[in-house]
């Protein structure tokens, strides 16, 4: 028997009154490639932020290839191999690209335990490191401070902390949000060509990228799942199309 | 659509990216090595001890404050710990040395200092454990209150502290059952500075180090260290025991060099006047506590010969112009003036 990479069961949270997560049941299986759609404020990044521990839920369970780790902080579930991009980038903005990637290998290695050794003898971090910079391109900007690159570079950063913690599930939020379309097609690129054993769910705006890149798809809206499917199911949904695109097709009635 | 060849699997290195690794591989390979330039401050203490002699009693006092800087450089400029109540740990450390041998008489100075260092350990990772879980101004009042809270505990039982008139009665016994500290306190400035040597050492290695890596990506971001699976909390509150021994180090040199120690150490004005110390060198860079307390301790004595009322005023102003003009201290500066003049041939 084999688990499914990540489940979520019965998930729910709350702030006071306001319900920003009812009852999410949600698999990503092996490899799995599935797209979170929704409205603005459909609660998409909050489930983000339920599955990788930043927030504790209300009631539910996450199970990671079976393990429950619902309980677990989210540095614990990191360190299991969830890690996560943010939509709004978090990086270390005034240290080097290259150290960026090596603390992310360093604390999954836990190699960031060590107070003595010269962090730049480790060789293999190093290594490692320019490796992961090498596949996103980044190579060139290694001694650079993350903060004097361009913003579109800084998301490849973003993804590249990510990938340096060798997930088994890696959450994306939003991937190449508020990067001009001319430099955004570069990140879509790595997105699309991610290792396949990872099991990723993207949440993302863009349609085009959505049915390129995605073999499944959940709608979420209001906190709650609306539905899921393949992206013909979801393109054939007239019940998707009215919450997704109602906005615009009440307003053009009156 | 022509994806798969966008982007090469990990591993694969092309010819054109051979030069920048090799760049970046030297880069880090160096960072930590000594340069020549370190040895500087080293020599500027010797070169001290041999051209005022008469002035080693202050220079032990500036020695004492560069140690406690460096405390402190560990912990806000490089894990980015902001507190007002660092002071905390100094009187430990002094008050430390003054209970033991004014109350059990134990003048031993050496391992009165190993004592000092640890039970401020002791308070630092407890007081860490509890506190460390807040950030910014939050955690500045809660140092501060602790800081307080330890003076005043001090005053409540001033039958032992002494109150504020001191402890008195204190007797240090000759280092290493040998020398006795003269007069100019030449012994003692030779003591501390061995002592500030070795500290040194071990801030350096620490703050090269993964950990010491890990500490600045907590200063740079905090939210970034939980989602890539640090374990923020033990790193902080590790970092934060480390300095609490430096710190206590610090105080009981202090009570030993001046035989003396009353409440006062632990005063507002003491953790305030170690971070302007700081921040004037330049926090987060390792020789800022070289640059900062020397030159705070310098101008403190000459601004109060020259002005016993309004002394503080001078040490205001340079603050002022320190946030103003060189948000990254004294060192900052330097270093800037540095780069302009490499690039201009």
């Amino acid at each position: 028997m084999t688990a499914p990479a990540l489940e979520v069961q019965h998930l729910n949270r709350s702030f006071g009154a306001l319900q920003v997560a009812r009852d999410i049941n949600l698999t990503l299986e092996r490899g799995a490639r599935r797209a979170l759609i929704g409205p603005n404020g459909a609660g998409k990044t909050t489930l983000v932020n339920l599955i990788n521990g930043a927030l504790a839920p209300s009631s539910g369970r996450v199970l990671l290839y079976g393990e429950d780790i619902t309980r677990l902080s989210q540095a614990g579930r990191a360190r299991r191999g969830i890690a996560r991009t943010f939509q709004i980038n978090q990086l270390f903005r005034g240290l080097p690209v290259l150290e960026n990637i090596c603390l992310a290998i360093g604390e999954r290695s836990g190699e960031c335990n060590n107070l003595w050794r010269p962090a730049g003898s480790r060789r293999a971090v190093i290594d490692e490191a320019l490796d992961h910079l090498d596949s996103l391109r980044l190579v060139e900007d290694a001694l650079k401070l993350v903060r004097e690159l361009p913003y579109g570079r800084q998301r490849l950063v973003e993804i590249a902390i990510a990938l340096a913690q060798k997930p088994r599930v890696l959450l994306l939020d939003e991937p190449a949000a508020g990067v001009p379309s001319s430099e955004s097609h570069l990140i879509l690129d790595v997105v699309a060509s991610l290792d396949p054993d990872i099991a990723i769910l993207i949440i993302e705006h863009d349609m085009d990228v959505v049915f390129r890149f995605a073999r499944q798809i959940t709608v979420l809206v209001a906190g709650a799942v609306f539905t899921q499917g393949t992206p013909a199911q979801i393109a054939a949904d007239e019940s998707v199309r009215a919450v997704y695109l109602g906005q615009e097709g009440q307003t053009q009635h009156g | 659509m022509a994806v798969s060849d966008a982007a090469p699997a990990p591993g694969a290195v092309s010819a054109s990216a051979s030069a920048p690794r090799a760049r970046a591989l030297e880069f880090m390979g160096r960072r930590h090595r000594f340069h020549l330039a370190e040895a500087l401050p080293w020599i500027l203490m010797i070169a001290v001890y041999f051209l005022f002699p008469d002035r080693v009693t202050f220079g032990t006092q500036v020695l004492i404050a560069i140690m406690f800087t460096l405390s402190l450089d560990l912990i806000l400029g490089y894990a980015g710990i902001v507190t007002l109540g660092h002071a905390a740990f100094f009187g430990i450390g002094a008050y430390t040395v003054a209970l033991l041998s004014a109350r059990l008489h134990w003048g031993e100075p050496i391992s009165a200092l190993v004592a000092g260092a640890l039970i401020a350990a002791l308070a630092g990772f407890i007081s860490g454990w509890f506190l460390l879980r807040y950030r910014g101004l939050t955690l500045l009042m809660l140092t501060l209150a602790t800081a307080i809270l330890v003076q005043e505990l001090g005053n409540y039982r001033s039958d032992i502290t002494g109150g504020y008139d001191g402890v008195p009665g204190m007797e240090i016994w000759p280092l290493l059952g040998l020398f006795e500290n003269d007069l100019f306190g030449r012994t003692y400035y030779i003591y501390v500075a061995v002592l500030l040597l070795l500290i040194f050492y071990v801030i350096r290695r620490i703050v090269y180090s993964p950990f010491g890596q890990a500490l600045t990506g907590i200063r740079e971001n905090v939210r970034r260290m939980h989602a890539i699976g640090s374990p923020v909390h033990r790193r902080l509150v590790a970092s934060y025991t480390l300095a609490a021994a430096i710190a206590g180090a610090a105080g009981a040199l202090f009570a030993q060099s001046t035989a003396y120690a009353t409440l006062g150490v632990f005063d507002f004005d003491n953790s305030a006047k170690v971070m302007v110390m700081l921040i004037l060198g330049g926090a987060g860079r390792l020789y800022g506590a070289f640059v900062g307390a020397p030159i705070y301790m310098i101008l403190e004595d000459n601004l109060a010969k020259l002005s016993p009322a309004f002394w503080q005023f001078g040490i205001g102003l340079l603050l002022v112009l320190t946030v103003l003009f060189a948000r990254r201290g004294l060192l900052g500066i330097a270093e800037d003036a540095s780069r302009y003049f490499k690039r201009k041939p």
